[in-house]
């Protein structure tokens, strides 16, 4: 689904994020990426997005070479990133509004894409209700709490049917009675749909929860891919068990061993 | 959120204030100030007449203003809240030029554009414009990138980013800058009016009632022109709620 070859990234200040990197996320895997901040990880995701562009190297999505923002490619960020102005349900319906007013045209929209309302309001009420809001629909962002703005965000992103489904710390500003809730939601969709999926995450524990595969990246820079196999996924309530708790040890020691070799964050100047 | 004025407020405003003007008339007790019991009526009777075609001239000068400032400011205001570079470049200037009191240059644009309505309404246009043009440019520049990124990931380009987020996110601030400048507008039309007019409640006001003595019918005038800025101010209100419903909803 997505592969990643002899990737080079930095930004202006010239400090190099990724060099030589490359790795393959197959279909139907639910990865997680960790790390500390500082070290690339939404870079990463924001390069899967097309919403970075790799300095040298190439970056296939889907079979393609991405160079911008695809359109089967859901992507939830940490800010859930609802118009304010719009209702819940307006805020689901804004991709498809997008994409009506583009047509099927392959760059903004998927090419083959039929345009049929009772489909999409179908659509909508489905992930209305699956994520449990569907009673929100006519509330405005400020009336919700974060979890349900954070689930009206989800729901946009997969009224659009995605076939790669990117977040970027989606479930870290939320208190964590909610934040599990949304891991098992998570779980459970990714049970049902096998929907390819990339998490970035600075919460070990949520590493583990959500990420069949687990990517560990370190302080700039990063050229080998460290990634731990994770049997553990997809279920929450193993979290008290000792072999949930040795994986999360064994993280948090790559985590803790990769900081003192690599370089310091921050912009370096020559 | 923002509080919502309701009917019964208004309602309550309004018989407070004839009663205090009713209250002072007493007090005062001279021809300049006439009781609220002689000129309602009088107005009421004359604005049927002539007065009501000096009322009709000053509206449609301020509503071509608000029009005209409207549609340039807008565009200008988005463009610059979205080209961070322009707007270093130019904002300097629009600092400097926003709080000059555009009253000042009335002698300027009568003689640049001659003694024609339309001078009236550039003077107006330009107080409108500036505010527009600010609140617009701070709305589109403080929209949050990650808004920006997450409607981006829908699949919306600079076309659709402009129909979906830039344009309903600035026409709140629009609505708002409107009411809150339609006062000071009110108040340049009146200066603009008392020369080189022969319509218009300025005109009526200063030159046909004030300086013949005319105290009552004077009032009438007065009365027109807060009228005029009360139904802008409301009539723009009520447009704010209907389309900036989620400014009105209780929330954090």
């Amino acid at each position: 689904m997505i592969e990643v070859e002899d990737l080079l990234f930095h930004y202006r200040d010239g400090v190099e994020l990724f060099r030589d990197f490359s790795f393959r996320v197959n279909r139907g895997e639910a990865w997680t990426i960790i790390g500390p901040s500082g070290c690339g990880k939404s870079t990463l995701l924001f390069l899967f997005a097309g919403l970075n562009k790799p300095v040298r190297g190439k970056i296939m999505v889907g079979g393609r070479r991405i160079t911008r923002a695809r359109p089967s490619t859901g992507l939830v960020l940490q800010d859930h990133g609802l118009l304010p102005w719009a209702t819940v349900e307006n805020n689901t319906r804004l991709g498809l509004k997008v994409r009506k007013f583009y047509g099927p045209d392959g760059k903004h929209s998927p090419a083959g894409m039929q345009l049929n309302e009772d489909e999409d309001d179908k659509r909508v009420n489905h992930w209305l209700s699956w994520l449990g809001i569907d009673n929100l629909r006519e509330m405005y962002p400020s009336q919700l709490s974060r979890g349900q703005r954070q689930r009206a965000a989800i729901a946009r992103t997969l009224v659009l049917q995605p076939d790669l489904l990117l977040m970027d710390e989606p479930f870290s500003a939320l208190d964590a009675p909610i934040r599990e809730e949304l891991q098992k939601v998570m779980n459970s969709f990714h049970l049902q749909s096998g929907l390819t999926s990339v998490t970035v995450t600075h919460d070990i524990e949520e590493a583990v929860v959500l990420g069949e595969k687990i990517l560990v990246l370190h302080d700039p820079c990063n050229c080998q891919p460290v990634i731990r196999e994770n049997h553990l996924s997809g279920n929450i309530d193993k979290r008290n068990s000792p072999e949930f708790i040795d994986r999360c040890e064994e993280l948090r020691d790559i985590l803790g061993s990769g900081s003192g070799t690599g370089r310091a964050g921050g912009p370096v100047f020559p | 959120m923002k509080k919502k004025a309701t009917f019964l407020s208004t309602l309550g405003g309004v018989a407070m204030f004839f009663l205090l003007w009713q209250l002072m008339a007493l007090f005062v007790n001279r021809p300049i100030l006439p009781s609220p019991l002689v000129v309602v009526p009088l107005f009421l009777q004359n604005i049927r007449g002539e007065l009501g075609l000096h009322f009709l001239a000053s509206a449609g000068r301020v509503l071509a203003a608000i029009v005209a400032a409207t549609l340039l400011a807008a565009p200008l205001g988005l463009a610059l809240g979205q080209m961070p570079r322009l707007d270093r470049v130019v904002g300097p200037l629009i600092a400097i030029l926003y709080p000059i009191p555009k009253i000042i240059f009335l002698p300027v644009i009568y003689v640049l554009m001659g003694i024609t309505d339309l001078s009236k309404i550039t003077l107006i246009a330009t107080i409108i414009f500036f505010q527009i043009l600010v609140v617009v440019r701070d709305e589109a520049a403080g929209l949050r990138k990650e808004l920006i990124l997450s409607v981006k990931s829908l699949g919306a380009g600079r076309r659709a980013l402009f129909r979906y987020v830039y344009i309903p996110a600035s026409i709140p601030a629009i609505l708002t800058a409107l009411r809150v400048s339609v006062g000071t507008a009110v108040a340049v039309l009146f200066i603009a009016e008392q020369s080189l007019t022969s319509y218009g409640l300025g005109y009526y006001i200063v030159i046909e009632t004030y300086q013949v003595l005319l105290y009552p019918e004077m009032y009438t005038g007065i009365m027109g022109m807060g009228v005029l800025g009360v139904l802008l101010y409301f009539a723009i209100y009520s447009i704010e709620l209907k389309v900036s419903k989620h400014m009105f909803v209780d929330g954090d």
